[in-house]
Parts: structure tokens; C-alpha cells; sequence
């Protein structure tokens, strides 16, 4: 017999990005251990639906940790507690019978709430418009062997692609500070030599980009690769710094 | 400039500022312990960094140092909050591997600084500043903060005689081992993080830097600590 389990659920509501909002509780029963924590959240839409009140706007898409929509600042942690999966990958057997589970939005200056659990990361859209991309004309499909890459730069550049940006990095950090997925945007072009030839002026513009977009200054606390979904490694943070460092000495 | 007008630029600066007074904690830890081998030996370098042009020049440049430090400490600590958007969470859980001295490293700040000026008042103001304004012998009185006993006309080299009034009053000799603590949780994070932000890191280093800042922070805050129980208590 799968457990089936009952508890509070604690939930921002806001209206919209103006008005002011507030927690609403609402009690759960009878939640299957199976249930992921978006399909909880749609059970608890069904009811409100039925009830003729207003469903809980929650971003999400893809429901496999790949898309990086959904968010969710969950019992004190981004993605929830379980730590290395999204929120859609997240199941209610990790929690307690009888618990409360406190659902609030990402909160950072970068990300302004839009409606109840849903921010605007439009910010990270506009940093990556900003020169998270090779403009060069690499041509069409190379042979495996024409551009040889080291091993190790290619699992490095790799695990840094593994970044959804989710936000859930800005969202642990206490400076408000998204240099983890600046860095591995950067990195993951920088390790690789397609992407080496504009490696300056990407850090540069990028980071330009994130301070003007309202984002902190970085102080190495960790929290963001800690939350991270897709465990991006701090180190990239080093390497952005070393390549912007690199690029300011330069000019 | 990009030192002061981008976030990377501005850690640099707190980095390599930050550095430097590692640098300065190391050699006060050092001519401290010379005062435990041999009282000549610490007055010596007491008159050495006297009044003359070379000591003034090394005091301005690091007293330029902390102001820098501090001033981009609460620069870059308001402009974070301003980030971090006006609603807090609720619920907080810090995860395992987020350091405690990481989050709190402007805390830890002012509590050194803090406690800074009142060594400053202890022994330089009676020490450098005495013989740059001309007099060359102070009377130290009994404090409840200060000396534990009252000495009259100590020469402002005597920096030997200064330690042991002062370390005479065990308030002054806790006061400062909690300082010492306080320097110590600053500088685990604070040299590791120094190092990261100047670009010098990788997934190899980055548990070496952590473990050299500890140690490196632990000897130096062990060498002053040794040297206030000494001279507060085993003297």
C-alpha cells in the first residue's frame, strides 16, 4: 500500500505585481507518496476550481527537470529540500504526515512577482541576449576529429551546460546575486573553442547585463550551488571572474 | 573604472584589500611573539615603527587599506540587500555547505573593527601618536577597559611594559581572545573567498584554499591568542 499522507500547505497569494500579498493555508488529505509536488498543487487547483475560487498560478512546463520552468521556494529551500531535482521531479513522499509545507516565490529585485507563486525572469532572457551565444559562422557539422577537445574541457563545458537557468541560484543567495548562472553560461562557451574566440567580450557584456538588470554583488557564501538543481559547481564562478578579470586587464 | 563601477571589479578590490591585511595580520602575529622571547627584542621593533617617515608611510598606506576594505564592505553589503528585493522569506533552512562566517562576514566586521579601536586606544594612540605630537613619556592610568594597573612615565617605545599593564586586566585579555574569534571565522571565509574571486580557483583547489584558510587562520588567531594568555595570565 503506497503511504497517503495529510498536511497544511502554506501558499503565497498575490494578486498581481502591485498589490501587496499574503499566506493563505490550505489543508491537503490524502496525498498519495507518488504524487509529484506540481501534481499536488493541481489537485489543490481542482478543488479551488470547484469551489469557484481563484487556482494558484504556479510556473511550470515540461514536468522532467529539463525546461527550467518551474520554481518554487519550497520549506526554505529553492526546488524544495530534497536537493540536485526540480520541483517537478520533487514527490510527496519526502514529506512528513501532518507537516506544514510553506510555498512561497523566488525573491530577489531581479525576479518581481507577477501573480502568486509566478516571477518575471525575463532578466535572464536579456542576459543571455546580452552574449550568451557564438556569433561567429562556425558552418555546417564538423568531422568528430577535425577540432580536437580535450576530455576534460568537454565534460567540464558539458556539466556547465547542464544549467535550465530556473533562477533557483538567485533565489538561495542572500546577495540576490545570479553570477553562478552568468558563470556557466560563460564557461560553457569559454571551454570550448568555438565559443573561446568572443570569451572576453561575452564575460564582459554578460556580466554588464546581470548588474544592470538589478542582480548583487557575489560574496562566495555557496548557497546557489548548494541549491542547485543540476549541481553547477562554484567553480565557474572563478572562471567568469578570471575571464572578466583577464579581459578588464586587457583593455 | 572598472574596479568601482562593476560587481566583479568591486569584490576585486574587497579581495585584494583583504589580502593585503592578511598580509598585516601575519606580521603583527609575528612581532608580537617576540615580545614572549625577549623584551629588547619587541622594544626594538616598538622604536622601529616609531615616528619615523618609513613606519608613518606603511600606517597611512594600511589605514588606507581598512578604509577601503570597510568602505566597500558597506557599499557592496547595501547595494546586496537592495537585490535581494524588499519581501523576505519565510522559512529559511541554510543548506550544510554554506558556511555560518560566510553569511555573516559583515557581522564579523564590525566586530573586529570594533574592537580595533579600542586597541588603537591601548596602544597606539599612547605609542605613535605620543611621540608624533612631540612627547616622548605617557602616564598610563587604571581603567576598567584599559590597564590593570597604573604605570607613570612609560616611554613610548616601551611597547613591553605597555602589554603587560594592559594584558594585566583580564577584561582587556578576553576582550581580545574574543576578537581573536572574531578575526578567525572572518578570515576562513574571507581569504578562500579572496582567492576564488580573483579567478584563482578550480574543482581541484577549491577544498585546498578552504582548508589552507583555515589553517592559515587558525595559526595566525593561535599566535595572538598565546600571546594575551601569556601575558594575562602565565606572565
Amino acid at each position: 500500500m503506497e503511504k497517503t499522507i495529510n498536511f497544511t500547505l502554506k501558499v503565497w497569494r498575490q494578486k498581481d505585481a502591485h498589490s501587496a500579498g499574503r499566506f493563505e493555508s490550505y489543508k491537503m488529505e490524502g496525498i498519495t507518496g507518488d504524487t509529484s509536488f506540481l501534481e499536488m498543487l493541481d489537485i489543490l487547483n481542482e478543488k479551488l476550481v470547484k469551489e469557484h475560487k481563484e487556482p494558484v498560478v504556479f510556473d511550470h512546463d515540461c514536468r522532467e527537470g529539463i525546461c527550467g520552468m518551474c520554481s518554487l521556494y519550497i520549506n526554505g529551500h529553492p526546488h524544495g529540500p530534497e536537493g540536485g531535482c526540480t520541483t517537478c521531479q520533487l514527490f510527496m513522499r519526502k514529506f512528513e504526515d501532518g507537516s506544514t509545507i510553506t510555498v512561497e516565490p523566488w525573491r530577489s529585485a531581479g525576479f518581481p512577482v507577477i501573480k502568486d507563486l509566478m516571477v518575471d525572469r525575463s532578466a535572464y532572457d536579456k542576459i543571455m541576449q546580452a552574449g550568451g551565444y557564438v556569433s561567429v559562422n562556425t558552418g555546417a557539422a564538423q568531422d568528430a576529429n577535425a577540432i580536437l577537445i580535450p576530455k576534460k574541457d568537454a565534460d567540464a563545458a558539458m556539466d556547465a551546460a547542464t544549467c535550465i537557468g530556473c533562477g533557483a541560484c538567485v533565489a538561495a543567495c542572500k546577495n540576490g546575486s545570479a553570477m553562478l548562472f552568468v558563470s556557466a553560461k560563460v564557461s560553457q562557451l569559454a571551454l570550448l573553442p568555438q565559443g573561446r574566440v568572443e570569451a572576453a567580450r561575452r564575460a564582459k557584456a554578460m556580466v554588464a547585463k546581470m548588474q544592470e538588470l538589478g542582480f548583487g554583488n557575489c560574496t562566495n557564501t555557496g548557497a546557489c550551488a548548494a541549491e542547485c538543481p543540476k549541481s553547477i559547481s562554484l567553480s565557474n564562478i572563478a572562471r567568469l571572474n578570471r575571464e572578466f578579470i583577464k579581459a578588464k586587464l586587457k583593455d | 573604472m572598472w574596479l568601482s563601477s562593476s560587481t566583479v571589479g568591486r569584490k576585486v578590490v574587497m579581495s585584494v584589500s583583504g589580502l593585503f591585511l592578511i598580509l598585516f595580520l601575519t606580521f603583527h602575529m609575528s612581532m608580537n611573539l617576540v615580545a614572549i622571547f625577549s623584551e629588547e627584542g619587541y622594544n626594538a621593533v616598538c622604536e622601529f615603527l616609531g615616528a619615523n617617515w618609513y613606519a608613518l608611510v606603511g600606517t597611512l598606506v594600511l589605514a588606507a587599506g581598512f578604509f577601503v576594505h570597510i568602505i566597500y564592505a558597506f557599499w557592496l553589503t547595501m547595494q546586496n540587500r537592495r537585490a535581494r528585493g524588499e519581501q523576505r522569506y519565510e522559512v529559511v533552512d541554510k543548506p550544510k555547505s554554506v558556511e555560518w562566517a560566510s553569511q555573516n562576514m559583515l557581522v564579523l566586521g564590525i566586530i573586529v573593527i570594533g574592537v580595533a579601536f579600542f586597541h588603537l586606544y591601548h596602544f597606539w594612540y599612547n605609542m605613535q601618536f605620543q611621540e608624533i605630537i612631540g612627547n616622548h613619556t605617557v602616564d598610563l592610568e587604571q581603567c576598567a577597559l584599559g590597564a590593570g594597573m597604573a604605570v607613570d612615565g612609560l616611554s613610548v617605545h616601551n611597547g613591553y611594559d605597555f602589554i603587560v599593564a594592559m594584558f594585566s586586566n583580564p577584561v582587556v585579555v578576553v576582550l581580545y581572545l574574543i576578537w581573536f574569534v572574531a578575526i578567525w571565522f572572518h578570515l576562513t571565509h574571507g581569504f578562500w573567498s579572496a582567492i576564488h574571486t580573483l579567478g584563482w580557483n578550480n574543482d581541484i583547489w577549491f577544498n585546498r584554499w578552504k582548508t589552507i584558510a583555515k589553517v592559515y587562520a587558525t595559526i595566525l588567531c593561535l599566535g595572538f591568542a598565546f600571546v594575551a594568555i601569556w601575558f594575562g595570565f602565565i606572565y
